[in-house]
């Protein structure tokens, strides 16, 4: 069977400007500098499957996730959707093509991402009219009601503006909104990210409970692994536009094989059970401008660094029969 | 008993506002002792900020206090005067803010960010806060701090800026460190980062802390004791371990099963029906009667009782779990 969504060797290369105190030739004429925000990714979501994509910020996470909503397109690498080939599908005319209501977002910030003049309804019944074309009034409105009641909004609350709705109700939109064309792969960006817990469990609920009805896909981008793994199968682990680690979402939480992955669940409050010190990670991050080629990213973080990863850059290879680990001291298990 | 280097009691707080006049705190009671984190925990609106702008006196023009006191080090600092105030905030009670990146100036090197409170209090003269600003920003760990000293806010990351936050607020050494959600919008990792260094800074300088947060995870691991608010009202306090092990109040117990951990199941995960009360109307006594599994009549006919569940824990609620 072909995965739902495949994406391999993906990179975004995004140019930036010369550094400071450059000479004007050398800024026009010199070498052009890189930012690797993606480079070059592999991996693939099966029909049904609940993917988790987890790091920290700027290591890349939100472009994956506009590469494969086809916001943006990629310098290199294919996506394929079901199989299709979707990445050279200029951006600018995905709208027009037949994948856009099939592959549909929650953004990250629900105040920011919903129009301020839209109603909650009009909201909603945007992507029904340019996506699925539908025409009629009455067969709109009711299918927004029937949306309204599937996330769990009070159909009263549909004539009220983002302004008057609170955290958890314009969340609920955003992902109305989302599932409305009836997409079958759905790509969250933290959507709890800005929520209080108490409406965070309910939006959490709602999520697993659509999943299960409409049997759709979710790619999962979150830096809260407790969320992540409640959510998710597998869980894919990026670190400066690398993935350094995929596997199964309770083995990777519970034996963590790249010390990246190992200071990501390390980090996380535990609560008031154990007061183990935990390894921090000291030091900071590479530069994603031009990274050098023959270095691991995780050098200089890594507390395990050695001379071999500053020579060579270890390649993400399976350790075991579900897990794939980019480090060069990830042993079998 | 020993002083607390910090006591609030019965602080009550109202906003007017032109739809009427906001109960923001009532009756809010705690201390805070030397060498020790006390969390404020709460849902967003629940007046854990406005408990804190009290405190350091920063509380907006149309913030009233209607009773209460604030005694910091045997003074109250509600009947203080405006210059007293201005000498002890900064000095002795410092904030981290909770939006690093809007919470500093833009257009000023951090160095001089941080020298300009140390000049301010007079602590040390504008040559020597020089070599001061740079052990600061080396004491939060910078790398490169004489490079850093002119580097501006945007040309650093959010956790980097949080960092400078820090750096500021611990320039003058302060007896009381406010932080306000210190770490949300940063990376779990740059979080543990930041919350060992306001910790290690706690104990060995015998600092008192205050850690504002909505993440109960976050509490569970750093504070030692913590005081649950909803709505304005302290509904439960205690030492972290005993509040946590046996949660009293039915918002406390909510809040504990409503935060993901790692061996949560998401069936188990509960939420907290219903939303805060509209703090302009008139409230009943227990403002979590709304939304409360365990309400009963009885609860709102007179003022809550505080009942004692271990040494040091209380809940304010009639029939507490």
């Amino acid at each position: 069977m072909t995965p739902h969504l495949e994406v391999t060797d993906l990179r975004k290369l995004y140019p930036v400007g010369a550094a400071r105190g450059r000479s004007l030739i050398k800024r026009f004429f010199g070498p052009q500098h890189m930012l690797h925000a993606v480079d070059g990714i592999s991996f693939s979501i099966e029909q049904g499957e609940s993917v988790g994509l987890v790091g920290e910020s700027g290591c890349g996470k939100s472009t994956v996730v506009r590469l494969i909503s086809r916001l943006i397109d990629p310098t290199s690498g294919t996506i394929l959707f079901r199989g299709h080939k979707i990445d050279d599908i200029p951006a600018r005319r995905f709208s027009a093509s037949p994948y856009r209501r099939d592959i549909q977002i929650v953004f990250q910030d629900p105040t920011g991402s919903l129009n301020p003049r839209y109603t909650a309804r009009a909201t909603i019944a945007d992507p029904l009219r340019r996506l699925m074309r539908m025409r009629s009034r009455r067969d709109v409105n009711r299918r927004v009601s029937e949306i309204a009641e599937m996330v769990g909004l009070p159909i009263e609350l549909l004539s009220r503006f983002p302004h008057q709705l609170s955290g958890g109700q314009r969340a609920r939109v955003g992902i109305g909104r989302a599932i409305a064309v009836e997409p079958s792969l759905l790509i969250l960006d933290e959507p709890t990210s800005s929520l209080d817990v108490s409406v965070q469990a309910i939006i959490l609920h709602l999520l697993a409970d659509l999943r299960r009805r409409l049997k759709i896909s979710f790619l999962f981008v979150s830096h809260d692994l407790n969320v992540v793994r409640l959510l998710c199968d597998r869980i894919v682990v990026m670190y400066l536009g690398r993935i350094v680690e995929i596997g199964c979402a309770r083995d990777v939480l519970s034996a963590p094989g790249h010390p990246y992955s190992k200071a990501l669940v390390s980090a996380i409050p535990s609560g008031i059970q154990t007061n183990t010190t935990r390894g921090h990670l000291t030091g900071e991050a590479r530069s994603p401008v031009d990274p050098e080629p023959n270095i691991c990213r995780f050098f200089g973080r890594c507390p395990q660094g050695s001379d071999r990863c500053m020579r060579e850059e270890p390649v993400l290879r399976p350790v075991n029969a579900d897990r794939l680990v980019a480090c060069h001291f990830a042993s079998e298990t | 008993m020993k002083a607390p280097l910090l006591s609030v009691n019965g602080l009550t707080i109202e906003f007017r506002s032109r739809a009427g006049t906001v109960h923001a705190l009532e009756g809010v009671s705690l201390r805070v002792d030397r060498g020790t984190t006390t969390g404020i925990v709460g849902e967003s609106g629940s007046g854990k900020s406005v408990l804190a702008y009290s405190i350091i006196g920063l509380l907006d023009r149309a913030g009233r206090v209607t009773s209460g006191t604030i005694v910091f080090d045997d003074r109250d600092i509600l009947t203080m005067n405006e210059a007293e105030r201005d000498s002890i905030r900064g000095r002795d009670i410092s904030m981290i803010f909770q939006n690093p990146s809007s919470a500093l100036n833009p257009i000023r090197t951090i160095g001089q960010q941080i020298e300009d409170v140390i000049v301010c209090h007079r602590l040390q003269s504008s040559r020597t806060a020089y070599d001061a600003a740079i052990e600061m920003l080396a004491r939060v760990r910078i790398p490169d701090p004489t490079r850093r000293h002119r580097a501006y806010p945007f040309e650093l990351s959010g956790g980097m800026c949080q960092r400078v936050m820090i750096a500021t607020a611990l320039s003058c050494s302060p007896q009381l460190l406010i932080a306000d959600e210190p770490t949300t919008g940063l990376d779990v990792t740059t979080q543990a980062a930041i919350m060992d260094l306001i910790r290690e800074q706690t104990t060995s300088r015998r600092m008192a802390t205050m850690l504002i947060t909505h993440d109960l995870g976050l509490a569970a691991e750093y504070c030692d004791q913590i005081v649950v608010i909803h709505a304005g009202q302290v509904v439960e306090s205690g030492p972290t371990k005993s509040l946590f092990q046996h949660p009293a109040h039915p918002y406390t117990a909510k809040l504990v099963t409503a935060t993901p951990t790692l061996d949560t199941r998401l069936e188990d995960l509960t939420s907290i029906e219903g939303g805060l009360p509209d703090l302009r109307r008139e409230l009943p006594y227990c403002r979590f009667s709304g939304r409360c599994s365990r309400f009963e009549k009885a609860c709102n006919e007179a003022p809550l009782p505080r009942i004692r569940i271990a040494e040091d824990h209380f809940a304010v609620c009639r029939r507490p779990v």
